[in-house]
């Protein structure tokens, strides 16, 4: 430590030199590069994206199944929920999902929404999607508890939750995702607005992933630094098997079902541990993502495998085994965002995780896996979850119909 | 401005037609006295999205404020892609009569006032109804707009053809300056 010369004082003279210096040396690489660049045009990233190509780009909002649940996640997202009003009936439900339909078709494609007073923020859409979920409690105002997903209740309650009001239900819940968060914002604002005669907001949460373009076609990392969503059923066959309800009455075909939950994430006592514990905490390695048994991502688990000391390098306390379901028709699709709130005076960060799982039946898929979890995972040390909510995702809607008319119509 | 024919209506209830000639007849500045029995519900169909008939005019974006009662306005682009100049001389609907209006500078302030002659949309041009400008006055309302509802509009031109239209009602906290303070002001 003593030897260290980065500690020893610097003088104002030497700072200002030091900055001509580095300032010098940028204009001089900067030159270097612009003289560089026609003689060597390989040395540009072949896969580079054009900025204002991310601004315009565009996901469906019409079609037999929402967007933003297999759409590839976004870097922006805000779960909006809502409390209905006592007045909001099924006839109430229906004026106020025409409004927010239309606004939607209309933000999601790029041209601002009626009545739009900032629409020159509506212009850039940048692969937003806004998917509607109904709370139990949306079923009950229409009349309708009928025609609720059986498992659309409240879950159990675990012995790890430490559950918040302020975080948890929902009537109606609205994600709105895109790759710019002055879009997110802006349709965040237009949507709210339009519920304000229905619905009162009671939560929302915002969250962000990497930027969009950054890291393409890789698996999200958490704030613990864990990559996050690794053993989600693969596009195709397995994600269909998983989420999406294949059969029944019309406003259940092409449905699925959301839980969200908001994981706290204690960094102050994550960092206490070294990296082999993190590591065995999840039963992965944090650089590759690979089973502590493994070398790449996506290998399989080999939770028999024992080291020298005659333990599984895989304990049986990690997430990943407490976690691992190999049939499709049981996995959970993940598409969480981090939260970062603001730390404490004496520096405590507040984050976490917006942990989405989306399946076709909550009971069947989500529950064996959080109930496990529960019991039984070292990870719990160092997450509490602070809030809980469910809901139902209806089937899409064609062009010039709005979300829920398979219900509520 | 005598109108003397609305032969070229389609599609609305007879009682509105009388109601709209009357209006007419006695000059915009009586329509808020006038009394139509009419009271068909607004009734939403299956999308929000606009309805505009093939007409004289192209109808883009028409939106209406919600409002509990009193005064509101309806608003959106009328577009002329034809070679003549259109005028609109009167809107109607079935919940308030209707006056054209637009806002104009009074000492020193913005008030709202009838636009005489008419809504001008230019040949090959569009119009654009927006809060703040020119828009379709709802004068006295005989029942609740509420967010979401749809109600039909029956614009009628200087060559006497008309045409409908229908726009859903929004919550809007704008378009304050719209309304005359003798008249009160609606909620969202």
């Amino acid at each position: 430590m003593t030897e260290q010369p980065a500690v020893r004082p610097v003088s104002r003279r030497g700072l200002l030199t030091g900055g001509a210096l580095a300032a010098g040396g940028t204009l001089a690489g900067a030159a270097a590069v612009t003289a560089a660049r026609p003689a060597e045009p390989k040395a540009r990233p072949a896969e580079a994206v054009p900025v204002a190509a991310f601004g315009s780009a565009v996901e469906p909002f019409h079609g037999a199944r929402q967007s933003g649940i297999a759409t590839d996640p976004q870097a922006h997202a805000a779960f909006v929920a809502f409390t209905l009003n006592p007045g909001t009936d099924r006839a109430a439900l229906g004026r106020m999902l025409r409004l927010l339909s239309d606004d939607a078709a209309r933000l999601t494609q790029g041209r601002p929404p009626l009545a739009d007073t900032e629409p020159e923020l509506g212009l850039l859409p940048a692969r937003l999607t806004v998917t509607f979920g109904f709370g139990p409690g949306l079923y009950a105002a229409a009349g309708l508890d009928d025609r609720r997903p059986p498992s659309v209740a409240d879950l159990p309650s675990f012995r790890i939750d430490r559950l918040q009001p302020r975080w948890s239900g929902g009537d109606l819940l609205l994600q709105i995702c895109a790759d710019d968060p002055v879009t997110v914002a802006h349709a965040q604002r237009v949507l709210v607005k339009d519920s304000r005669p229905f619905a009162t907001v009671r939560w929302v949460q915002q969250g962000f992933r990497r930027a969009a373009g950054s890291e393409p076609g890789r698996t999200q990392r958490n704030l613990f630094g864990q990559l996050d969503g690794t053993a989600n059923p693969k596009p195709g066959g397995p994600l269909e098997t998983a989420v999406w309800v294949p059969d029944g009455p019309a406003w259940a075909r092409d449905s699925t079902t959301l839980v969200v939950r908001r994981i706290s994430m204690n960094l102050e006592t994550w960092d206490l541990l070294g990296r082999p514990d993190r590591e065995l905490a999840v039963g992965r390695r944090l650089d590759t993502g690979a089973p502590l048994t493994g070398t790449a991502e996506h290998d399989q688990p080999d939770f028999a495998a024992t080291g020298p000391d005659g333990l599984t390098v895989i304990p049986d306390f990690s997430h990943l085994t407490r976690s691992h379901v190999t049939d499709d028709r049981l996995k959970i699709l993940r598409r969480p965002y981090n939260y970062d709130g603001t730390p404490t005076a004496e520096g405590h960060a507040d984050s976490g995780l917006i942990f989405t799982s989306y399946q076709a039946d909550i009971t069947r898929q989500f529950l064996p896996i959080q109930q496990r979890l529960a019991e039984r995972d070292l990870l719990n040390e160092w997450t509490t979850p602070i809030g809980s909510a469910v809901f139902a995702i209806p089937p899409g809607c064609p062009d010039g119909g709005w979300l829920g008319q398979q219900l509520l119509g | 401005m005598p109108r003397t024919t609305v032969a070229g209506a389609r599609r609305r209830p007879a009682t509105l037609l009388a109601a709209a000639a009357a209006c007419l007849a006695v000059g915009v500045a009586g329509c808020g006295s006038s009394d139509s029995s009419s009271s068909a519900q607004p009734s939403p169909s299956a999308s929000v999205s606009a309805s505009a008939a093939a007409g004289v005019l192209g109808i883009r974006d028409p939106w209406v404020k919600a409002a509990d009662k009193g005064m509101t306005a309806a608003f959106g682009t009328l577009v002329n892609d034809g070679d003549t100049d259109v005028t609109v001389t009167a809107a109607a609907t079935d919940v308030s009569p209707m006056e054209l209006h637009e806002m104009t500078m009074k000492d020193g302030k913005m008030v709202m006032q009838p636009k005489q002659g008419g809504i001008v949309v230019k040949a090959h041009g569009s119009t654009t109804l927006q809060p703040g400008g020119e828009h379709l006055m709802l004068m006295d309302l005989k029942q609740q707009v509420k967010a979401g509802d749809e109600l039909t509009f029956t614009l009628t031109f200087a060559d006497g053809k008309t045409q409908t239209f229908t726009a859903v009602a929004k919550p809007f906290t704008g378009a304050q300056e719209s309304y005359a303070p003798e008249h009160g002001q609606p909620a969202a």
